[in-house]
This record gives C-alpha cells, structure tokens and sequence, in this order.
C-alpha cells in the first residue's frame, strides 16, 4: 500500500494556516460531550491534555509514574529551539525548518517539518507566559545559546533542567484543569491494551499498578504520548518504566511502525563502569560547546594519565575531521567518529571504551567560574557517578542509545492509519526523519500537545458522533481477557531466568548487532537470535509475587515481552533499508572516508510496517517522500 | 564489599510492617544505590523470595520518583543527592544500611518502601500556577524579567517534588515544597497577578491534605537533593501575611 501523508498543497509557508483554515470545527456547546483519553503525561501528553481540557472536552489522561508531574521529558538538560532570531544572527523559520530537514538526513516530511519550525515561537512565548523560568540576560531578555548541528543561537535553556522546567510548566496546567474538572488523571495506570471496534480506536484497556485491577476505558479519541523504545538497547538514558509498550500493543491492532531503525545514538554519554549497570546517564550536548572531543594519536599513549600526554600526541579527532562545525557535528556524525577512534584502539578509560572531552581550554579561555555557571549541575553529576572532577581533568563520554526518531506512522494530521488513535512526541515518527538534532524533542513534544493536536482532533471529532461506541461493547470484554490471559501466562510459566536477564540479553543483541554499525550478517543474525531469545522467555522467565498487587516485576516482565517483539520489526528495518543515513547506518554503504552513504533512488521513503502475527513477516507499506522546498544533497558538516 | 541491610517490608497499606535483614554481597563502590538494591533483588528472585519494592524511574536525581530514609536520613548521607544518585562508594565494606520508606502523615505505605505521594499533587493542583490559556499570549520579550528574579525563581523551581523534605521534617509538613513554588510564581510577572489567591489555596491543601506547618526546623532544607532554600518559606509567608488583606 502507498500511504499518503496528507500534507496540504501549495506554498509551504501557508501550508499550516490554510491546513488551520480548512479543519472543521467542534461547536463549544459540545465539546464537553466528547470524551478524549490521552495516555502518557510526557510534554506531548501532559501538553495536550491541558490544552484539550481546556478547549471544554472531557479529557482523561494516564501515566504509569505515581504524578503526571514524572515523565522522562523531565531528564532533557539542553534546551528547546525556536527561530525566534532574537540575535540577528540570520535564524528564520525557514533555517529552523531547513536545519531539521538536514539534520534529519532527509528521511522527514516536509510539512510536519514546517509546521514544527513555525510554532515554535509560540511555544517560548506560552511557556514564558506559564512562569517557567528561562535563562536571561542581564538585560532581562531571554538568553540563548547555540547547540550542536546548528550555526545560529536559538536554543532556549534553564539552567542545564530546560525539559524539567518545561514538564512543569505543562503538568501545572494540567493541574489547573484537573482543579476545573475538565481533566481526570490516573496515575500509576499502564496502558496494556488497544480497543479497536470496526477499524476505529475506541479506548484502552489498563492495568491498575497499585491493585493489580484491569479496567478498560472508552473514548471519541485515543491519544498516545508514551515516548520512545529506546530500552529495547537495555542500557539507555531512557527511564527504568520506558517502553514500547503502548505503541505495540496499538501495532498488533493495527497501526503501523515507522521507521523503527531510526535510533539515536547520543554522543556524550558517560561510559558504562560495569555489570551492575542498569542505564547509562546523559550529560547535555551543550557541553560541547566548550569541551574538545579528543583520543591519543598512539594506541600506547591511551593508559597513560592525561597529563603525560602532550599536545602533539592527541587527536581531536572531530576537529579534524569537520573543520567547520567541529565539536559541534551533530550526534550521529559525532557518535559514529567516537566509535571510529575507540575501534581503532585508541579508546580510553575502562576497556577502553571511551573519549575525552576537555574543557582545560576553555577553562584557560573564560575561566572556571564561567564553566561552572554554564555546566556547573553537569560537573557534579559527572563527580557523583565516576568521582572524578573534571575541573581538573577531561571527561571520559562514550555514546549511548538516547532517542527514538522512528514512532507510530501518523500523517499530517498526528492520527495514525487507525482512525481515532493519534500519536504525538517522540511516540510518533514524524519530523526527525532519520537523525534528530538538539533541542527538538522538547520543542516537537509541546508543538504537538499545545498547538498542533488541539486543531487536529477537532476535525476529527466534528465528524464522529460522541459516546457512539462505550465500554459495554462486547470488544472491550475481550480486550480485558486477553490482557488477563496473558498477565496469567507471565505468571504461571514460574521458569529460572529473572525478567532483567532476559532484558539484559536482548539488549546485548541489539547494542552488537543493530547498533552504531549495521551490516547485513549482523543483522540476519539478530534475526535469529531475537526470536530464539523471545522463545526461551516464553518458556523459562520467572515473574515474583502476585498480580493483584503493586508487582514491579510482572510489570517489566510485561514490557520486555513487547521488546522481544518489537526488536524483531526494528531488525527487519534495518535490514531492509539497503543504505546508510542519520542514526542508520549500514558498513555496507559508506563512502571511502567512512561517511554515511544515502540512497535516494531506493530509499526516499518512510517505511512503515503492518504486524502480520507472530512468526510472520511483517508487511512493509511505502510512503514516498518529496522535497520541493529543500533540495536533496549530501548532508556535509566537513 | 559486603554490606548488611534492614529494610523495611510491608505488604500492604494495611498491614504491619517490620525490618528484614539482608545480605549484599560483592558489591561494587561503582554501583548506585538502586543498582545495588537491584543486585539484592535479584538474589531474592532466584532463592524465590519476594523482591523489595521501591519506586524509581529516571535514576539520574530529577524525576523525583525515587527515595526512601537510608540509615535515618532522607536519600541517605551525601548532601544533595537522590537515592539513585547516591553512590556506594558512600559507604565502606562491613556497614550496615537501614532502608526505610517516606513516614509521613500525609505518605501513606503502599508497599515496602513505596508510598503515596499524591497529596502533593492536591497542592500543586490548588494554584501552582498561571491561569494562562494556550494560545496567543504576547511576544516573549515583550516582558522583560530581571536576571536575578529570574534566578530566584529558578532556584525555587528546582525542586523535583520526591517528598524528602516531608520525610525529613519532625511535623511532616510540606511547607518547603508549597512555598518553593509560591516563591517562584510570586517573583515573577506573570504569576504576580495571581500571587494571593494563590498562596491562600495552596496553603489551605497543604493543610487539608494531612500535612503538618512549619515550626522552623529546617531539616527540608538540609535533606533536599536539590538545596532548595527554606528562604522561600519566609518569602511564602509574607505572601501569606500580604494576602491576607486581600
Ligand atoms: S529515580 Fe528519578 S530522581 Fe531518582
């Protein structure tokens, strides 16, 4: 099947507004007659739900922390971007959404891109206006700075917490409508289950983490903000609750996956310490600002403590490779450059997976009180996880498994090929194509919860009829058993291997196999080995406790049987995508110097993938891409 | 290392608690604290005991899932640290470790050392906040903010809302909580519009919703992860006494 993104024709500077223009609209009066069930209470999520809550419709939101207030947007340090151009320094909507469209290797739909690059300034104006405390300039204007992938300064901060600050801001006007009743929310509540009744989505079915209790739920629309599946790496800087969960449960409904081999990898990490590891923490890209990447020229050099080394014996290795954007190449280019010089035996520190990342002349440079203004909450987290300061010497980062830029396929409208189930943030596919750069998941997280969902939904509602199908429909009954069977199923097998083993397992799989460097071996392999793991869990997984209770376990159990699904589809993904871009990249497609190497003949076009069932192949459906208002070229940071 | 823990089990809200004792054995001063008690679990799964519960999520000291009172103080020895970020190298081979849950009025258990957190979500739901419509709110800049109120709001905007100052208080009052963020919306521009409605239900929830008031211990201040000052609660106050005219 082509899909067809639904992106409106015309000027693409128009696109939205006309696209705004011709949505139909929900009379106010009825508004509140319209039940809309969000799930997950991230930025997209917990955005959204404000936003709908207050437009008048009856929202109910669901999160699996115990506050709304928890998501993981919570952990984004950097900033968010707007093209607000308040430096004169030759930003526009048009670079935003032009540095996007490259950024992201060329695998984005141009409108969804467009749209993002434009609201963005709506957003810095709503979360000024919420009290969220951005950074300022003396002056008492907003402060900026650059981060990495882009020449221009448009990244919005506070302190190194900017998507804590922001989650706030969205959870308290979340909370100022649940003071209006317009929004209920269940905390501690994860959704299992998709109701779909003659290829509409019509609600959810959830389990109660504190009683054990499956309820099922109806809405006019279901709405997904539930995140990335980066934890299908195990080690990630996702949360520990992460997962595909939601969205593959909505796959084996229906939806379609797209994109899933679009993983991010993110450069400034800091390396793992051992076995006992259970996730891996991120120190923000900003850090790169001031920091040079370096390894030793000589492999003999690398044991050797940093101030034995001389100047003349260390590679700066992006330096060298992108004069011109330097230690600011954006992650996967940096990513891939510090597994290059590691590969070569020239890594650092334990095992000798690691790089430097130096600040000593940018201490000489501005001082360490500036350094410690700018990155000072970094510092001492990198202190408290490796106890080392790094005042005095270099940090040692290695890459990590950061950031989904694959999702559930939505078109223009964030609804998905079900009608009725919309996804929104990084949940979805749409706008990072295959590589996302800095700062863009905060700003794409709040453009679709507060300006581009409210539009959107409207113009589905207006033609649905509310409270047509509830939850007496006999499809919500069996929803709940087969939740019920297969939490009985988990609980019954009673095997030897504890769920985190088999966590740990599959994400040794993925991070070999399908990880920084794809080739086609690795991956068959994979394929292999991914089924033959989700077989031995089937048999021998042993799940603690009871589940009518608060059970941590059964919990995870349940997520990592969705990864062991899940990983399979991402596999085949990258298997299939015969060329190397952003986040994917195939050893078979490289140019002489390593660089990634597109095939826009074969590949310009969004995979997207339909569960045929278990021990089926899955069904690949094509959405062509067109560029007419950015021309296809090589991406060069050199 | 080898450690010797007594952690607090219960099953259930309603059911007695008591402290079990638990051997951590081969423990790496690289590991967090999570990371250990993971280990620990891990070991109960395979003898078929029932793992311990406790919350946490993001592991890296911001979502403010995590936390439970480690040898008596909340989130354990080091200064400014969350539970999952505390590291064992804190602590030193043959120490004993107590693990208990958040003891509040307004906290109750729901198993071993998770508890329930949502009155504080009542609070923040009482007016912590602007009343502002998403929509078109005015240009940004249009309203310059001085830096150093900026700052001041930040740093009361810092708090990541895990409930440690509660546990840490002798009245299990949430007032460093409350007034962080009354002292963060009263500082700037735009919440000043709202600032006495504001500290006026907030303060009410807190009250109705179990916790204690404030008698000026200052033990939030010290066991918070995030330093959050107790000047806010003196700031808060005044907003208080200025409300009240109002
Ligand atoms: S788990 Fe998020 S703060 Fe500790």
């Amino acid at each position: 099947m082509i899909l067809d993104g639904k992106c409106p024709s015309g000027p693409i500077e128009k696109s939205w507004d006309k696209h705004r223009f011709d949505l139909k609209l929900v009379n106010p009066a009825n508004k509140r007659k319209y039940k809309i069930l969000v799930v997950g209470t991230g930025l997209a999520g917990g955005a959204a739900a404000a936003t709908l809550g207050e437009l008048g419709y009856n929202v109910e939101a669901f999160c699996y922390q115990d506050s709304a207030r928890r998501a993981h947007s919570i952990a984004a340090q950097g900033g968010i971007n707007a093209a607000k151009n308040y430096h004169n320094d030759g930003d526009s909507v048009f670079r935003l959404f032009y540095d996007t469209i490259k950024g992201g290797d060329f695998r984005a739909r141009e409108g969804d891109v467009w749209r993002l690059a434009q609201v963005s300034n709506n957003i810095i104006d709503q979360c000024v206006a919420q009290g969220v405390p951005f950074a300022r300039e003396y002056s008492g204007l907003l402060a900026n700075r650059s981060f990495g992938g882009a020449q221009v300064s448009r990244t919005f901060y506070a302190r190194g917490q900017t998507g804590q600050q922001l989650l706030l801001g969205a959870y308290q006007a979340l909370s100022r409508q649940v003071k209006a009743g317009t929004v209920k929310v269940r905390p501690r509540t994860e959704m299992l289950d998709l109701v779909v009744v003659d290829g509409v989505a019509r609600g959810i079915t959830v389990r109660n983490l504190i009683s054990g209790e499956i309820e099922s739920h109806w809405g006019d629309a279901v709405i997904l903000a539930t995140g990335g599946y980066i934890n299908v790496f195990y080690l990630s800087t996702n949360a520990m609750g992460c997962s595909v969960t939601a969205a593959w449960k909505a796959c084996k409904k229906g939806a379609f996956m797209a994109n899933p081999c679009y993983t991010q990898i993110h450069p400034t990490c800091i390396p793992q310490s051992g076995d006992h590891q259970s996730k891996l923490t991120l120190m923000s890209e900003s850090l790169r600002n001031d920091g040079r990447c370096w390894v030793p020229k000589k492999a003999e050099d690398c044991e050797k403590p940093v101030n034995e080394i001389p100047e003349e014996a260390r590679d700066y290795y992006l330096e060298r490779k992108y004069p011109s954007f330097g230690n600011l190449a954006p992650r996967d280019i940096a990513s891939r450059a510090a597994k290059e010089q590691c590969d070569d035996g020239r890594g650092v520190g334990p095992g000798k997976r690691g790089v430097y990342l130096d600040y000593q002349s940018a201490i000489e440079r501005v001082g360490e009180d500036t350094i410690r203004e700018r990155y000072g909450n970094l510092f001492d987290m990198y202190e408290k996880i490796t106890d080392e300061n790094a005042y005095k010497q270099p940090m040692r980062i290695y890459p990590a498994p950061h950031y989904a830029m694959g999702g559930l396929w939505v078109d223009y409208n964030c609804m998905s090929n079900i009608p009725g189930l919309f996804v929104l943030g990084e949940a979805n596919f749409s706008v990072h194509g295959a590589n996302r750069l800095g700062a863009s998941a905060l700003m794409q997280g709040l453009a679709d919860g507060y300006f581009v969902i409210p539009y959107t939904i409207g113009g589905y509602l207006a033609g649905v009829k509310p409270g047509e199908v509830t939850d007496e429909h006999a499809a919500f009954a069996k929803s709940r058993e087969d939740v019920k069977a297969q939490i009985n199923k988990l609980m019954s097998i009673n095997g030897k291997r504890s769920v985190s083993s088999f966590h740990r397992a599959l994400g040794k799989i993925m991070w070999e196999d399908v990880g920084m460097a794809r080739s086609k071996e690795s991956l068959e392999d994979a394929l292999k080995a991914i089924p033959a793991l989700r077989e031995e869990f089937w048999q021998n997984v042993k799940v603690t406790g009871s589940e009518g209770d608060l059970n941590n376990q059964l919990e995870n159990a349940g997520r990592v049987a969705d990864f062991l699904e899940f990983a399979e589809i991402l596999a085949t993904d990258a298997l299939h995508r015969e060329e190397s871009c952003g986040g994917h990249f195939r050893v078979e497609h490289q140019t002489d110097d390593g660089e990634a190497m597109r095939d826009d003949e074969k590949f310009c076009y969004v995979a997207a993938w339909e569960y045929k069932g278990e021990g089926k192949a899955p069904e690949l459906h094509k959405e062509p891409l067109k560029f007419e208002n950015v021309k296809l070229a090589v991406r060069s940071y050199k | 290392m080898d450690l010797t823990l007594y952690v607090w089990r219960q099953n259930g809200p309603d059911e007695k608690g008591k402290m079990e004792q638990y051997e951590a054995k081969n423990v790496s001063p690289d590991s967090s604290f999570l990371e250990m008690l993971d280990e620990v679990n891990e070991e109960l799964i395979a003898n078929g005991e029932l793992p311990i519960e406790f919350d946490n999520d993001c592991r890296e000291g911001i979502c403010g899932t995590c936390g439970c009172v480690i040898n008596g103080v909340p989130h354990g020895p080091q200064e400014k640290t969350t539970t999952c970020q505390l590291h064992m190298r804190q602590f030193n081979d043959g120490d004993t470790i107590t693990l208990e849950p958040w003891r509040a009025g307004a906290f109750p258990v729901v198993k071993d050392l998770v508890v329930d957190r949502s009155a504080l979500d009542k609070i923040i739901q009482a007016g912590g906040y602007t009343s502002a419509y998403t929509g078109e709110v005015g240009e940004a800049n249009q309203t310059l903010i001085p830096k150093p109120d900026a700052d001041y709001a930040m740093d009361a905007a810092e708090c990541i809302g895990c409930g440690a100052c509660v546990a840490a208080c002798p009245n299990g009052s949430a007032m460093l909580f409350t007034c962080a963020k009354v002292a963060q919306m009263a500082v700037l521009p735009q919440g000043q519009v709202e600032a006495a409605e504001r500290v006026k239900n907030m303060t009410e929830a807190l009250l109705n919703a179990g916790f204690g008031n404030c008698t000026n211990h200052y033990e939030c201040e010290a066991a918070c992860p995030k330093g959050v000052s107790v000047k806010f609660i003196a700031k808060s106050n005044r907003e208080y006494i200025k409300a009240l005219g109002k």
